[in-house]
């Protein structure tokens, strides 16, 4: 009996339907892009602090070798998509910063795709206590590759210390251009859930829900078929109505669960973990097949590349290596823009490496029209449509103004950069764009406060000290008048005789001038 | 019955006095919470520690300021911006920023060019924030992360090896 899809569901706040623009690239399955010649992997692909390189320039590596090790308490490891050379560790422009340079380990690939021997076997995951199961995951790479790419073992490990109940897999991808997690799901459905279990066993939970979005009709009856098989009653199949962006975390647990996430705070907070599919069926590999994450399923697409398809490809590869592939750009290819359509970043060079929060590479046939920017007439589309119920013309008012406490109490930390309020704003206002950059005033306005207050701290303890050295040294001079004054005319003599021969009576360091 | 009415009147005026008097010695003698003014506009100024103003420090001149010794409009860094709220805090007139050499260099951050560098600790002297280090005649250098780009250091040193950059 096939589990049903259900839709007893929470609602959720504005939102928008998308007309949908994934038919084009799901028309095919997953197609597999050869090992290139060269790989660039940066040594930021996760959030958190860089990795730190484990190789020398010159070095060989092998498939799925560690390359950069895990650094302080949030980072992920990179670990070497084939095997080959190290040519260099240098700036190479990265996606995450819009096409400008980061620190990457570039490798020339020998093209034999030597696997590394692995450190530990393969052992069933669950003859593992839970906690070395986490660390094992920690070792693999795999980060939240929804796009956020949080390290995973860390959300792990903080989500383990609160109490939870339900496990949510993401499978709901609300971007129009991106079908990455679908394809994903009708070919891998198997490894999706059993990464799931690998999960819940790490966390030990007894309830998973996977969110599936209505328009991904295949991927439903996919998972649902690998579920009858898989026979295991703690996963129940959940069908969520296509509204973006439902995919987003606080917006997937309000859906499913009808709980609402504090401001500020995690879907934890209110019982929830919520991974990717992507991440489960990385976890499921890592741990059961012993291969790191090298490599990811993205989805290639737009009226910019000849044959729309999604490619499973090396962490490493370039861009303009997938989008040849992908039969090359046609004559319209205008604008590059790696995620999707709505929250993707827009890079100026196609030799970015394919990362692990690459999940599309969108080509556009043209640059979005100049807007048309008109005065806000406050009719209020945009506070209709917010899915964390923010009011962003009040907010779009206060970021042109600078108002940071009001930013604050009006909740912009909220906004999740959907872009809804952009698309329904009759004056055509970048909403979107500028509370981007009053996040990073505020940000940077935080750190301007930590560092004047270091300052502030550090001046204080300098005064006091100086303070202190000037006491101590007025009572040594006093000290020393004393002493002379009832010092007898021998003791003089000999004071000036010690003098003469230039030793001075007590040692003291050379002050520099005041 | 106007004896009464005249120890009323003397009780009554006894402790007017008394308290007036009380009162008056306390706002003499005991500035309110002057402290806690200082620390206010000390938080408004930027913590530069660069001396611009012709105090040691931050939290001097916010002593000063308070106390009425010196003009609120003496600190470059901080700019028109904290002239305004300090003018705000303590219901003063703003002035413009007083006609200071250098512009409002914003977060600038000294350099030792540690190949000239002869080890004479006197940057370190006058850091005000402690960001140099080294030891007596060995090469000295500047703690980037403290660093708060007050320039003190640069003509302090006697082969010009300091320079300052732009931070980040």
């Amino acid at each position: 009996m096939r589990p049903a899809a259900t839709f007893d569901l929470g609602k959720l706040h504005g939102g928008l339907r998308l007309p949908s623009e994934k038919t084009g690239s799901t028309a095919m399955g997953i197609q597999v892009v050869p090992v290139p010649a060269q790989l660039v992997l940066p040594l930021t692909q996760h959030s958190g602090n860089p990795a730190q390189p484990l190789v020398g320039i010159g070095e060989k590596v092998l498939k799925g070798q560690l390359i950069a090790d895990a650094d302080g308490a949030l980072s992920a490891p990179v670990h070497a998509s084939s095997s080959g050379k190290v040519v260099a560790i240098e700036q190479w422009p990265v996606s995450r910063r819009y096409g400008d340079p980061a620190p990457c380990i570039i490798i020339e690939c020998d093209g034999r795709d030597e696997a590394v021997e692995l450190a530990e076997p393969v052992v069933p995951y669950d003859t593992l206590p839970a906690e070395s199961l986490l660390q094992k995951i920690l070792q693999g790479g795999i980060v939240g590759l929804g796009g956020a790419v949080f390290p995973t073992a860390q959300k792990l490990m903080q989500a383990n210390t609160q109490a939870l109940e339900f496990l949510l897999l993401n499978g709901v991808e609300c971007e129009p251009y991106i079908s990455c997690d679908d394809v994903l799901m009708r070919e891998q459905a198997t490894e999706v859930l059993r990464g799931a279990q690998i999960l819940m066993y790490s966390l030990g939970l007894q309830k998973c829900y996977v969110a599936v979005e209505s328009d991904k009709a295949e991927a439903l009856h996919e998972m649902a078929d690998a579920l009858t098989a898989l026979n295991d009653d703690r996963i129940v199949l959940k069908m969520v109505p296509t509204i973006y962006p439902s995919g987003g975390e606080d917006q997937l647990v309000q859906l499913i669960t009808n709980r609402e996430v504090p401001s500020g705070g995690l879907p934890t907070d209110v019982g929830c973990l919520v991974q990717n599919v992507g991440t489960a069926a990385a976890v499921y590999r890592w741990i059961c097949q012993g291969e790191p994450l090298i490599s990811r399923v993205t989805t290639i697409t737009g009226d910019g590349v000849l044959s729309p398809m999604n490619v499973l490809a090396r962490l490493g590869t370039a861009v303009s290596e997938i989008v040849a592939f992908a039969g090359g750009y046609t004559d319209r290819a205008k604008q590059l823009i790696i995620g999707g359509q709505m929250m993707g970043k827009s890079v100026t060079t196609d030799r970015v490496p394919l990362v692990k929060a690459t999940n599309c590479i969108l080509v556009m046939s043209q640059l979005a029209p100049p807007l048309d920017e008109r005065p806000c007439i406050r009719c209020g589309e945009c506070a209709v449509v917010c899915p964390v119920v923010l009011q962003p013309q009040e907010l779009y008012w206060f970021a042109c103004a600078d108002d940071e406490v009001k930013l604050r109490e009006h909740g912009l930390i909220d906004c999740i950069e959907c872009g809804c309020c952009d698309l329904v704003c009759p004056s055509h206002i970048a909403l979107m764009a500028s509370f981007r950059q009053a996040k990073a005033r505020i940000h940077e306005l935080a750190d301007e406060k930590a560092r004047a207050e270091r300052a502030r701290l550090r001046f204080e303890a300098r005064t006091m000290r100086r303070e202190i050295d000037e006491k101590k040294r007025e009572e040594e001079l006093a000290e020393q008048k004393r002493a002379a004054i009832t010092a007898g005319p021998n003791e003089i003599q000999e004071m000036v005789e010690r003098a003469r021969r230039g030793k001075p009576q007590r040692e003291r360091t050379k002050k520099g001038p005041e | 019955m106007w004896i009464s009415i005249l120890i009323a009147v003397a009780t009554v005026s006894g402790i007017a006095l008394a308290s007036g008097l009380l009162l008056g010695f306390a706002s003499r003698r005991l500035p309110p919470s002057s402290e806690s003014l200082v620390d206010q506009v000390n938080d408004l100024l930027p913590q530069l520690q660069c001396a611009k103003c012709g105090y040691p420090g931050c939290r001097p001149y916010a002593g000063a300021i308070v106390d009425e010794d010196a003009a609120i409009n003496l600190c470059p860094p901080g700019g028109d911006e904290t002239v305004q709220r300090i003018a705000s805090l303590l219901d003063r007139e703003p002035l413009p920023l007083g006609d200071a050499a250098s512009p409002a260099s914003t977060s600038s951050l000294a350099v030792i060019d540690e190949s000239l560098c002869i080890g004479c600790g006197w940057c370190r002297e006058v850091c005000p924030v402690d960001a140099i280090i080294g030891a007596h005649h060995f090469m000295h250098t500047v703690i980037a992360r403290e660093c708060t780009g007050c320039e003190l250091c640069v003509p302090r040193c006697p082969v010009d090896c300091i320079q300052l950059v732009p931070a980040r």
